[in-house]
């Protein structure tokens, strides 16, 4: 299972690639892992709407369940990847690459406190996996 | 062995029955109404009856063997229940008679109503709802009317703990409210704590499954109950889960405010493909008025000389009607035959012998699975189909695994909470013999898991198909039969 040293991720298995003031999120190798099969992604905000952290961005449809996608932090979405919804199956193969859900302006920098480094994820998902 | 489908048998200008000479004249259909590229199977009646004979050949039922698919209670049906709703005078009533032609049906839909608010500890029912998701919304439907005409309309939440059936919020959301997910704690209980900080003036309700869906009683339910209560809410009981229950805890007298029944599961009717559901709804006190009409009451209590009459009312603030006539009366009969069969003593009986047999099963297999909620369970527990030292294993090998061994599956990967969750619930109606079979299999497939993993990938392997492509059929969604060659019919 691959945890990239360059995110941030979330206790709802979301991740967060910064890049200045612009963020891209997506859901985690664990997150995929557990949803197996994904066989619909629906990514509800448009180019140029707001939102805030913890909103609803996406819905997932695996064979075992569904799943909604939840904001790590707030911003304004300057893309979202329209490919995604016709190859769903990407979000298994490649969940940090070309699964990507939404690029967006970051609407305040200070919301990255509440996000979590590789380690304390991978120590999150280990804790789960016990339980 | 496949069997083609029943297009694919059909052969032009082949018949199965002959039509008298009409001896009323002929009455011309609208020309609009004609249409000659309606494709229907023709073939002969023997051909009809063996293509469903061995259709029904390939399925597999609760008159085959156990059935243990976990918050479904596929109790076996006994055929009585059949035999009653089969009765002429059941059977052939229309549903636009009137109740004076209708008294007998009335009477038996008033006895219904009546046990089942004995049976909850409910002030009022109403047999209007199709099935259980039916009802919850019947009930959500009630939250909302009721909140509105205490004109408290700032009520938006309807809490709902996170091992909940997935038709909880999708109710919440049909009825307008907004769903908030409540953790559960690690005894499988709603957190409490997490409850605490939900409980505001904006909550409507809550709806709990109890025993919930890890088969487990919450053991806080009176604590749940009063903050709910006490924040101005009602609570909402989904009766799935009834059948542990009968005979030992009224969920009125707990204190909740609305419940709906599934006839279909604790009442033993069919379901799952075998016929339709029936969710009626039981309410307490200040719900009475809101319940989904008509409903039916004893307008003349009648005397020595004079039968009761009963006749079909409407709540005076009722939410209306949310299904056409008078529910699905057929199932009804069913319902009200087996509890006439089984009596109160045998309804109590249930209960005991439905959480006996998921405990017997329980222990019997939990050194080979694992129970994560491993405490006296209800009518079913829920265990985990994958171990870490047979990687690549899963709870869907598992499953499919088990119909070699000739078992219905039982659900899995719910609920959501537990990691490969099997759900597990024999039911009262397995014996001792039946449930050692079943713990055997289970058992053995988890020492193939082990050192045969391949036989598990392949599962199954006797029945008439193999392993289905899941994404596929999820992906390539094909729902009505094209000809290949439209000539062909």
């Amino acid at each position: 299972m691959s945890f990239p040293e360059d995110l941030k991720y979330t206790e709802n298995d979301e991740w967060v690639r910064v890049e200045g003031n612009k963020g891209t999120a997506g859901i985690s190798d664990y997150a995929q892992e557990h949803l197996s099969d994904v066989v619909y992604v629906e990514i509800m905000p448009g180019e140029g709407d707001s939102f805030s952290k913890g909103d609803p961005v996406a819905t997932i449809e695996s064979v075992k369940a569904a799943a909604d996608v939840y904001a790590p932090i707030s911003g304004k979405i300057i893309s979202v990847n329209e490919g995604l919804a016709d190859n769903p199956e990407l979000i298994n193969t490649d969940p940090y690459g070309e699964a990507w859900m939404i690029r967006f302006e970051i609407a305040d920098p200070s919301e990255f406190d509440g996000l979590m480094d590789v380690a304390a994820y991978k120590k999150v998902c280990e804790e789960r996996d016990r339980s | 062995m496949t069997e083609p489908l029943i297009f694919e048998l059909s052969s032009p200008g082949r018949k199965g029955v002959e039509l008298p000479e009409c001896d009323v004249p002929e009455t011309p259909l609208p020309k609009d109404l004609i249409r000659d590229d309606l494709l229907l199977p023709e073939l002969s009646e023997v051909d009809v009856v063996r293509h469903f004979t061995r259709l029904s050949q390939l399925n597999y039922g609760i008159d085959i063997s156990a059935y243990p698919l976990g918050s479904c209670t596929m109790k076996y049906n006994p055929k009585v229940n059949e035999d009653a709703a089969r009765l002429p005078g059941f059977a052939y009533t229309h549903p636009l008679q009137g109740p004076e032609e209708a008294q007998g049906n009335l009477l038996l839909m008033f006895e219904l109503q009546e046990w089942l608010k004995e049976i909850g500890g409910f002030a009022g029912v109403s047999l209007q709802p199709a099935a259980g998701a039916h009802g919850e919304l019947a009930g959500i439907m009630m939250i909302h009317a009721y909140h509105h005409d205490r004109k408290d309309d700032r009520r938006i939440k309807i809490l709902i703990p996170d091992s909940a059936h997935g038709t909880n919020p999708a109710s919440t959301a049909m009825g307008g409210f907004q769903s908030v997910e409540i953790p559960s704690d690690d005894r499988g209980n709603i957190d409490l704590e997490a409850l605490r900080r939900e409980c505001d003036g904006t909550v409507a309700g809550l709806m709990l499954t109890n025993p919930n869906t890890l088969g487990l009683f919450d053991e806080h339910v009176r604590e749940i109950i009063e903050l709910v209560h006490g924040c101005g809410g009602l609570m909402y009981g989904d009766g799935a889960n009834m059948n542990a229950l009968l005979g030992v805890v009224r969920p009125g007298d707990l204190g909740f405010d609305i419940l709906h029944y599934n006839l279909h599961k604790t009442f033993s009717t069919p379901h799952g493909g075998g016929g339709p559901g029936s969710g009626p709804v039981g309410v307490s006190e200040r719900l009475k008025d809101f319940l989904p009409g008509p409903i039916v009451e004893a307008v003349d209590e009648g005397d020595e000389n004079r039968p009761p009459k009963f006749d079909l009312i409407f709540p005076r603030k009722s939410i209306g009607r949310v299904k056409a006539f008078h529910g699905h009366f057929g199932v009804m009969v069913k319902a009200y035959t087996y509890l006439r069969m089984i009596g109160k003593d045998g309804l109590r009986a249930v209960a005991d012998h439905a959480v006996l047999n998921a405990n017997y099963l329980r222990v019997r297999i939990r050194d080979a699975y694992r129970v994560p909620y491993d405490r006296i369970c209800m009518h079913e527990f829920v265990a985990e189909g994958a171990w870490e030292d047979a990687p690549g294993i899963r709870a869907l090998d598992v499953a499919k695994r088990l119909m070699d061994y000739g078992y219905h599956p039982p659900t899995n990967y719910f609920p959501l909470i537990v990691h490969e969750a099997l759900m597990i619930e024999p039911t009262e109606t397995e014996s001792k013999e039946s449930l050692d079979a079943f713990a055997d299999a289970m058992i053995k497939i988890a020492g193939e898991a082990h050192t045969d993993p391949d036989v598990l990938h392949g599962a199954p392997h006797i029945t008439a198909f193999g392993r289905m492509d899941e994404v596929r059929a999820a992906k390539q969604l094909v729902l009505r039969y094209v000809p290949k060659e439209k000539n062909q019919i």
